[in-house]
């Protein structure tokens, strides 16, 4: 069971180093909701006993942040007629290195803040540090509106991935609220982005910044 | 009662998006507001209730907030009902619905004891304001709505893992994990302090964003002064005040835990951080919603400071959330009917305010005076006991540099609120036929005349909630 765990955490960690170096839109939303299936898969692997509730939770995720979520993003990019990110302020190639120093630093420190009788592993918490840190990178040294969001999408994930730590201790109906609270938070945030294409003809956030001091 | 105030908005929020004319939909929301005002005094007197099932709570500080949001909310719905009638050929369907999904959200930030549901009510009043920004359709609006929804959310998203971190601070010791804050305060001495601390600086700065502390605050001059004056009015009075009730109830928790001093160290300095970015904003600040905003970044600092300092100063500040919000609520509905009167909101455009809209001119002129804590007004009760806090506890350097800032910043704002409301109007905004209504002018003159009130006599009931609210975040009365 361990080796499944540890197995899907490190596909995860993979995937974020490959969302840094991606340059097209398409292939970032697959990548997002990829990692969002095998996050929603994770629940049950811990609590290693079929209930309802957690059960029906994890179909929740999967379905949320793996197929309607992403379709969300792709229906944005095909308005936008968007195809690829603009060189980033911080280029491809830096982005990748700076994810994969962060992911190492937290695997080195793994060892210290994760208490050895930890049921998950050792690999929960560098996971959610490296998650949060791609997250981060895509949110400030990117420019296209849609990238933002997936930086934001992959934010989430990884709170969600520290989250497994108080499995049972969070109530469900607390999962639920979190999980709506991303469909809606996606979905404005999809029709702001048709504002934002239809007013500016494009989803570049540079061009948004008219208001200052 | 509980239950009936949660429910409330939602089912409004439903009816409203039901209901088919233009024209009648905003006179949903005077009903909806009085009574939501009605099940608060309620709740307040003590109606409450017996168990539920641990859900839906009400702590002493969120009792004064939750009073605030409902009158301001109140005052509010009258100005809108006005405002949205008289811009009918706007679809105002989604705003409705919005606006009431919002206070909805609000109501449940304060209303309940989980940590976690605290943060998913707290991103619903995110997203359910989103589109309220956006009313105007303007370039300018689309842009501090994005920024406002990804700024906020993202800071939120922190808040939501110093919830986990502040609960996983149990496990590593070997206790069950909760986000009930009353099992938390009982957990609290024997929690795991590097994760307790790690969660707070989390929650401070994911709070903190949403409440408008500098250098999280770049979101709030944006939005302030793009949405329409009554969205502005209860962002500025209602949601930032229930953030920082959120950051109140953080700081109670490494209260509890022994680790008052590191956390007031943390507040005192955004605290001062924020009076400082607001006085520099303020000076020589053309626009006048924008200045507003900038004053509660400013006002917003004062509360961290009065939390951080603590003892009468934390008295102080929870009067002074009840006083800001409504000299906000005040300030920007006056500011809403002079952009509607001369078209714009800046300062070559708006001169002579007083002569041309004698009624919000003056409000607005007074209203000033009142957020800059002149007396008679309330905020100069409330910031006297800050600072007076900031002395009886030996914070000399402190409470001068407070005072240094507020000078500056009365100064700074005086320039520009004089070159309004003073001196003759432009030809072009007296051809305008905008003038002073009932609905436009009395919700801003009844916030103003309550400040005034708290300035000169605080009502047994209400004090007795303050000193409640002050006695059980551990301060001394």
């Amino acid at each position: 069971m361990m080796m499944t765990l540890n197995a899907i955490f490190v596909l995860v960690i993979l995937i974020n180093l490959f969302v840094l170096g991606a340059g097209r839109m398409k292939a970032l939303i697959h990548a997002a909701a990829l990692q969002g299936i095998l996050l929603g898969l994770l629940p049950p692997l811990v609590l290693r006993e079929a209930q309802f509730v957690p059960l029906f939770m994890a179909l929740m995720t999967v379905v949320l942040k793996g197929v309607v979520i992403p379709n969300m993003l792709l229906k944005a990019l095909r308005d936008a007629h968007v195809k690829r990110e603009v060189e980033p302020i911080i280029g491809f190639m830096p982005c990748i290195l700076l994810g994969a120093a962060a992911t190492g630093a937290a695997l080195v420190l793994a060892g210290r803040i994760t208490p050895s009788a930890s049921p998950l592993g050792l690999l929960v918490i560098p996971t959610s540090i490296s998650m949060l840190f791609t997250g981060f990178l895509l949110l400030t040294t990117r420019v296209k509106a849609l990238t933002q969001t997936i930086g934001f999408l992959l934010l989430e994930n990884g709170i969600f991935v520290f989250g497994l730590l108080l499995l049972g201790a969070i109530p469900s109906l607390v999962e639920l609220g979190v999980l709506l609270d991303l469909f809606v938070g996606i979905f404005v945030i999809s029709i702001i982005m048709h504002h934002i294409n239809r007013e500016f003809a494009s989803l570049d956030t540079r061009r948004l910044s008219s208001l200052k001091g | 009662m509980y239950i009936a105030l949660i429910i409330l908005c939602p089912l409004a929020a439903a009816l409203a998006a039901l209901l088919p004319s233009n024209r009648r939909r905003p006179w949903l929301l005077p009903p909806v507001a009085i009574a939501h005002l009605g099940l608060v005094l309620a709740i307040l007197a003590g109606y409450g209730g017996g168990a539920r099932g641990g859900w839906l709570e009400i702590d002493p500080p969120g009792r004064v907030v939750l009073l605030l949001v409902s009158v301001l909310f109140l005052l509010c719905s009258f100005y809108l009902a006005g405002y949205l009638c008289s811009r009918a050929d706007h679809a105002n369907r989604v705003f409705c619905s919005c606006f009431l999904l919002f206070l909805g959200a609000m109501t449940l930030v304060i209303c309940t004891d989980n940590l976690g549901l605290m943060w998913v009510a707290m991103e619903a009043t995110t997203l359910s304001s989103a589109p309220l920004i956006y009313f105007n359709r303007t370039p300018q609006s689309i842009e501090a709505t994005w920024k406002y929804l990804l700024i906020c959310s993202v800071g939120i998203a922190l808040a939501l893992l110093g919830s986990f971190f502040v609960a996983y601070s149990a496990v590593s010791r070997g206790m069950t994990p909760s986000l009930k804050i009353i099992d938390l305060l009982r957990q609290a001495p024997r929690l795991n302090k590097v994760w307790l601390q790690a969660g707070f600086v989390l929650l401070l700065v994911g709070y903190g964003t949403k409440m408008g502390l500098a250098p999280m605050h770049s979101w709030l001059p944006d939005a302030h002064g793009e949405s329409p004056a009554p969205v502005s009015a209860m962002f500025s009075g209602a949601l930032i005040s229930s953030a920082f009730l959120m950051v109140v109830r953080s700081e109670h928790i490494l209260y509890a835990a022994g680790d008052g001093a590191y956390a007031s160290r943390l507040l005192i300095f955004l605290g001062l951080l924020s009076m400082l970015f607001a006085a520099i904003f303020m000076i020589g600040q053309k626009d006048l919603k924008r200045m507003l905003a900038y004053s509660s970044v400013e006002h917003m600092g004062i509360l961290a400071l009065g939390l951080g300092i603590g003892g009468i100063a934390l008295l102080g500040a929870m009067l002074h959330v009840i006083n800001n919000g409504l000299t906000k609520g005040s300030l920007f509905l006056s500011v809403g009917n002079i952009d509607r009167a001369y078209g714009g909101k800046t300062i070559p455009q708006v001169h002579g305010a007083m002569r041309r809209l004698p009624l919000s001119g003056t409000v607005f002129m007074l209203g000033f005076l009142a957020i800059t804590g002149s007396p008679p007004f309330g905020p100069f009760i409330s910031e006297f006991m800050i600072l007076n806090g900031a002395f009886a506890a030996g914070h000399f350097l402190i409470g001068a540099a407070f005072l240094f800032l507020l000078l500056v910043i009365f100064l700074g704002m005086g320039r520009t609120v004089l070159a309004a409301v003073l001196g003759r109007a432009p030809v072009a905004a007296a051809r305008n036929n905008y003038r002073d209504g009932l609905l436009s002018g009395l919700p801003a003159l009844g916030a103003l005349l309550m400040v005034l009130l708290l300035g000169l006599y605080l009502p047994p009931p209400l004090r007795d909630l303050l000193h409640q609210a002050s006695r059980y975040l551990g301060a001394k009365p």
